[in-house]
């Protein structure tokens, strides 16, 4: 027993609440005996079943979950496919953005009407160059137009798979900002397993160890300020709206990763807690708010 | 010539289009015929509906506990799980068994199982002594499967093996692999041995007991 394995001779319901169906699928693919025994005699033996016939409903409901978590996990592979997109989606785009800059800055002296961003960059690209600087300055405008093409393809990728390996949580934050929270956690697992506290925070980790280091207040949102329930919030509630949305989005998650069903409830409960919060802000000063129609 | 042996308890010969074929009562799994509730066993979709459409002595009589190496997507695992008792279906790969789920939903003594028949110990803790042990896995050391999953057969049980000649050598004659396959099989006696042309090129199916220890 020196490498952690359970005595030899132990089944797979030893120690498992009966009505545990989590724990008994985590017994069925993480368990081992070293030879196959009576299970069913044994079972019903330790009291885990009532009856055999009890004993195999129970031992197929088990083994019916931990192969579907499993081939949801092997297969939800995919997750490794969405991380590496969206990451390179950003890449791409920044990038980009960055080679627009200098595009802008380069075409400025050559042009007064020069604009910025990647539409110049874009204009330029389609014009025709006049002498050698001009023709560099356009070779360079056009890997900013394919850059911006990759982006938006990869980002097409992104929408279309987020959906699929990720539902509910795609559903509740969108595919893009679904698939960068599943990006900064490192996979739909580990994201699954994270306190609702740490999603909140996801990619604010910067501010949140200036404030661990008690030179910062507490960081109230990471990239889920994207959203709008958090970002179209009144500033004072804005803390409260991001931990209502984490909370949501870590079941998600969840549910995502454990069963993979859609829940449509979830987005209801978000958008009456969302709704809530704001009723808060326009009770405090009937100013703000203005989403017409619901005023009380 | 002795005669066809009988076919175990709920499978039965049905004419479908104007041909006998083998069949089972179950929910239908691949859009395969039926008949009220008759669902057609294609021997060239399945080994062991092979092997019994060509009449070797299997022993399955019905409602036997079966160990079940190699289910794959659950065609042939179906069928079993219609006319057998606890049927314990192991796979390896994560994709056949998404197709598996929903099989063995609809059939509450079938247990999907995703573990790898090369490591029985990751399943001894859920699969009792069985009567029959079916193996149809296309692996590398198909002999050694068997040997090692010998300790799930009761003394009296059957190992229904399909070799797939292809899946162990690709160089080798078919007829090399076989032989290498039976003697390398030390820990059975081999009861019956067919080649399962014309439904299944290049494999052979055995039937085999556990030696006895003396």
């Amino acid at each position: 027993m020196n490498d952690g394995t359970p005595p030899a001779g132990t089944g797979w319901f030893d120690g498992v609440d009966p009505e545990d169906v989590e724990a008994a699928a985590d017994a069925i693919t993480d368990g081992n005996a070293e030879s196959p025994r009576d299970w069913p005699a044994l079972a019903v033996e330790s009291g885990f079943a009532e009856s055999e016939e009890a004993y195999y409903d129970a031992l197929h409901e088990a083994t019916l979950h931990a192969a579907r978590r499993e081939v949801r996990e092997r297969e939800g592979a995919d997750d490794r496919q969405l991380v590496h997109a969206v990451r390179a989606m950003d890449d791409v785009e920044r990038v980009a953005n960055e080679l627009a800059e200098r595009v802008a800055e380069w075409g400025g002296t050559r042009d007064a009407d020069a604009g910025t961003g990647v539409e110049y960059a874009r204009t330029l690209a389609d014009r025709e160059a006049d002498d050698p600087a001009g023709a560099a300055l356009r070779g360079l405008a056009e890997r900013v137009a394919d850059l911006d093409e990759e982006s938006q393809s990869l980002r097409a990728y992104v929408e279309r798979t987020a959906p699929e390996v990720a539902p509910n949580l795609s559903m509740l934050a969108g595919p893009v900002l679904a698939a960068r929270l599943v990006a900064l956690a490192g996979g739909l697992k580990p994201l699954a397993r994270k306190p609702s506290g740490t999603v909140q925070v996801l990619g604010a980790e910067d501010a949140l160890f200036a404030h661990l280091r008690g030179r910062a207040p507490s960081p109230k949102h990471g990239v889920i300020y994207v959203h709008e329930y958090v970002s179209g919030i009144d500033p004072a509630e804005r803390g409260s709206a991001a931990r209502a949305l984490a909370g949501k989005l870590s079941i998600a998650a969840r549910v995502d990763h454990y069963s993979g069903d859609l829940r449509p409830e979830l987005q209801a409960e978000l958008d009456e807690r969302i709704e809530r919060i704001r009723a808060r802000t326009r009770d405090g000063d009937g100013e703000s708010g203005g989403d017409g129609g619901t005023g009380q | 010539m002795t005669p066809a042996p009988d076919l175990p308890e709920g499978v039965v010969r049905h004419t479908f289009d104007g041909r006998e074929r083998l069949a089972t009562r179950g929910e239908p799994v691949y859009g395969e015929p039926t008949d009220g509730d008759l669902r057609l066993w294609d021997a060239g979709r399945s080994k062991l509906g092979a092997m019994l459409t060509t009449g070797m002595d299997t022993g399955l009589v019905g409602g036997e506990t079966v160990l079940y190496l190699g289910a794959a997507s659950g065609t042939t695992v179906s069928h079993v799980a219609d006319f057998a008792g606890p049927t314990y279906a192991v796979e390896f790969a994560a994709r056949p068994v998404r197709d598996l789920l929903p099989v063995a939903e609809a059939r509450p003594n079938l247990v999907p199982l995703l573990k790898d028949a090369r490591a029985p110990e990751t399943y001894a803790h859920v699969v009792e002594p069985v009567d029959v042990v079916v193996q149809d896995v296309a692996t590398r050391g198909q002999a050694r499967v068997a040997e090692i999953n010998r300790q799930f057969l009761r003394d009296d049980g059957r190992l229904l093996a399909v070799v797939k000649a292809r899946s162990e050598d690709v160089t080798a004659t078919p007829e090399d692999v076989f032989d290498a396959f039976l003697d390398d099989l030390t820990g059975y006696e081999v009861l019956e041995t067919a080649r399962l042309d014309p439904h299944h090129e290049d494999h052979l199916a055995v039937v085999a007991r556990p030696a006895r220890s003396e």
